[in-house]
């Protein structure tokens, strides 16, 4: 490639510049929000003249918040590990073994990943009243795995079709037990796909609002993202915007946390089937 | 037996390879093999299954009776009477007029604006990971939480944005101003996802057709439109699908900015309306099937109409 001047730099360098406000700008917004105390809600200052922790610890105080953190956590959680362990099975068998229906299962997967979740709402409603499992952590874990399996069977396979499985043989024609070969060896392969696969279902589970407010009706199982939509301010005309706020900025350092720790493997993931075909 | 084999074939083909060497032994390992294949898919299609098609079966079963859960014992089964009730009112039409410009208008500006990132990050020879990591809090955020942060940065009590822009606008009072809102919360929040797919279609452009035509002569923006462009059309109609199925099923936003009102309200907050504020199953369900059969058909316009092609290309629903 021919050599960069320096003005082609400077032009590149204010896109990156404009790019990481573009991103960052709604977040920080939202922080300065949550640091405001009450009587600078109403301001209109994009930055807190006098910043304060009262929004955060009316939070904890509430029952409504921690109960609900506790719930996405376990939900998200406990959904991400039955949908990586069912995909990794599927992907597994599709990339390693030889058997009718396979293209079949691929290409359903993907008419999922199309499928419009508010067009079962309404018998999964119906239906969870009738087997219990309405408002329950099940009753959500179940309709995420569901939806993240496509997208996690996707991913996965694109990962395991990388991985050159004969080393495993090699390993075992060097004196390795089968569960050795299959720990030391393709155990550390296959764990960058898994790892990434789980990311990508986190963050829908994390994420969702639609099965969350139609599925659930108290703290039980109610996640942070229903549970935000109906916080109450201390009087009816008092909206609570600075502790919508707080709760907001818990629930997102997490996400930027992994943003920040594996964005690498996000985009690989996000991409995969896209570059690798 | 080389990697390179297995990887290229999805196994299947040094199996094969296997199988007639063995001859007869063979039938028996293949038997075995499709069996242990099966039962390894068996618990993912099972729950798709499951929680899909059966769903969805059952709402085109509820779709045909009256079935009021605030009236459990008038149910009764009344054929099209849901759908003909459904299509012969204005409110589904007009939000479904709604929910397609919210969606055309946002997967234009995210594809403009995706091609802009995606040319940022390909050409970052500096500080690519903060790039990509901030690119990414946008896609991982919760949705509900960016649609509270810009509507607080709208809304005239709480917000800056009439004092950075000299205005004095309720921006939630009129439905142009609540649209521009919407709009502009879907578009940060998903444009990082279309640019990451778009990114990915830029790399598989070979540099040798770019750099031929440079040779030849064609400036930077006639290599774009009559090379890159081309090129990357796979990858460009992928991305497209992915967002206009995604974002024909907006919910969140706006149950968050607008609950609907100043007729901003989209089919998904009409059909979660109907079944889970006013408990009608029956025409609920109507409404869910109709939102199914639009998005077969967005699907079907796409894949046939266009020529994307799905299995080769692939973005993922997040």
């Amino acid at each position: 490639m021919n050599r960069r001047r320096t003005s082609d730099k400077v032009f590149w360098a204010g896109g990156i510049v404009i790019v990481v406000v573009y991103a960052l700008l709604p977040v920080v917004w939202i922080l300065s929000l949550s640091l405001k105390p009450t009587d600078e809600i109403t301001n209109g200052k994009f930055l807190p003249q006098d910043p304060s922790f009262d929004n955060f610890s009316a939070i904890w105080k509430d029952p409504q918040f921690p109960s609900a953190l506790r719930n996405s956590l376990g939900i998200a959680l406990i959904a991400t590990l039955l949908a990586v362990v069912l995909a990794t099975f599927a992907a597994y068998a599709i990339v390693r073994l030889d058997f009718p229906g396979k293209a079949l299962i691929m290409s359903g997967a993907l008419a999922i990943a199309m499928f419009p979740p508010v067009a079962i709402i309404g018998p999964l409603f119906n239906m969870w009243r009738s087997l219990h499992l309405f408002d329950t952590w099940f009753g959500l874990i179940i309709p995420y795995m569901t939806f993240t399996l496509p997208m996690a069977i996707w991913t996965l396979s694109a990962f395991f079709r990388e991985i050159p499985w004969d080393l495993d043989k090699a390993a075992r024609v060097d004196g390795a037990t089968p569960f050795q070969a299959f720990r030391k060896v393709i155990a550390p392969l296959a764990a960058p796909g898994m790892f990434t696969s789980a990311i990508l279902v986190f963050i829908f589970a994390w994420n969702d609002f639609l099965f969350a407010t139609a599925l659930t009706s108290t703290n039980r199982a109610r996640t942070v993202p229903a549970a935000i939509t109906f916080f109450t301010g201390s009087s009816q005309f008092d909206f609570p915007t600075g502790q919508i706020a707080a709760a907001s900025v818990v629930v997102t350092i997490p996400i930027i946390v992994m943003v920040l720790v594996f964005q690498r493997r996000i985009v690989a993931g996000l991409t995969s089937g896209a570059v690798k075909g | 037996m080389t990697a390179t084999a297995a990887r290229s074939s999805t196994g299947d083909g040094t199996e094969a390879a296997e199988a007639g060497r063995k001859g007869k032994r063979a039938t028996s390992r293949a038997r075995s093999e499709r069996r242990l294949g099966w039962m390894l898919c068996a618990p993912a299609v099972t729950v798709i299954l499951l929680v899909t098609a059966y769903p969805i079966l059952y709402a085109l079963w509820l779709s045909l009776q009256r079935y009021d859960l605030r009236f459990p014992d008038d149910r009764g089964f009344v054929g099209i009477d849901n759908y003909q009730a459904v299509l012969s009112n204005d409110v589904w039409w007009q939000d479904l007029v709604n929910t397609l410009v919210i969606t055309a208008a946002s997967v234009v500006v995210e594809l403009v604006l995706g091609f802009a990132l995606a040319f940022v990050m390909y050409r970052a020879f500096f500080g690519r990971a903060v790039v990509r990591s901030a690119i990414l809090v946008p896609y991982g955020i919760i949705t509900v939480v960016a649609a509270f942060a810009w509507r607080f940065a709208f809304d005239p009590t709480t917000g800056f944005v009439n004092g950075l822009t000299g205005t004095d606008r309720s921006w939630f009072t009129e439905q142009w101003s609540s649209y521009v809102v919407i709009i502009a919360t879907e578009v940060w929040k998903t444009t990082p996802f279309m640019s990451l797919l778009l990114l990915a279609g830029f790399m598989l452009v070979p540099q040798d057709a770019v750099n031929a035509a440079r040779v030849d002569g064609a400036s930077a923006w006639q290599r774009l439109w009559k090379i890159i462009i081309p090129l990357m059309k796979p990858a460009i109609l992928v991305a497209v699908l992915f967002r206009t199925l995604d974002a024909f099923r907006i919910f969140d936003t706006i149950y968050v900015q607008t609950r609907g009102a100043q007729n901003t309200e989209s089919v998904s907050i009409i059909g979660y309306q109907t079944l889970i504020s006013r408990l009608n199953l029956g025409l609920g369900s109507a409404v869910s099937v109709l939102i199914f059969a639009c998005v077969l058909v967005i699907a079907f316009v796409f894949v046939k109409g266009f020529g994307a092609n799905l299995a080769q290309q692939r973005g993922e629903n997040p």
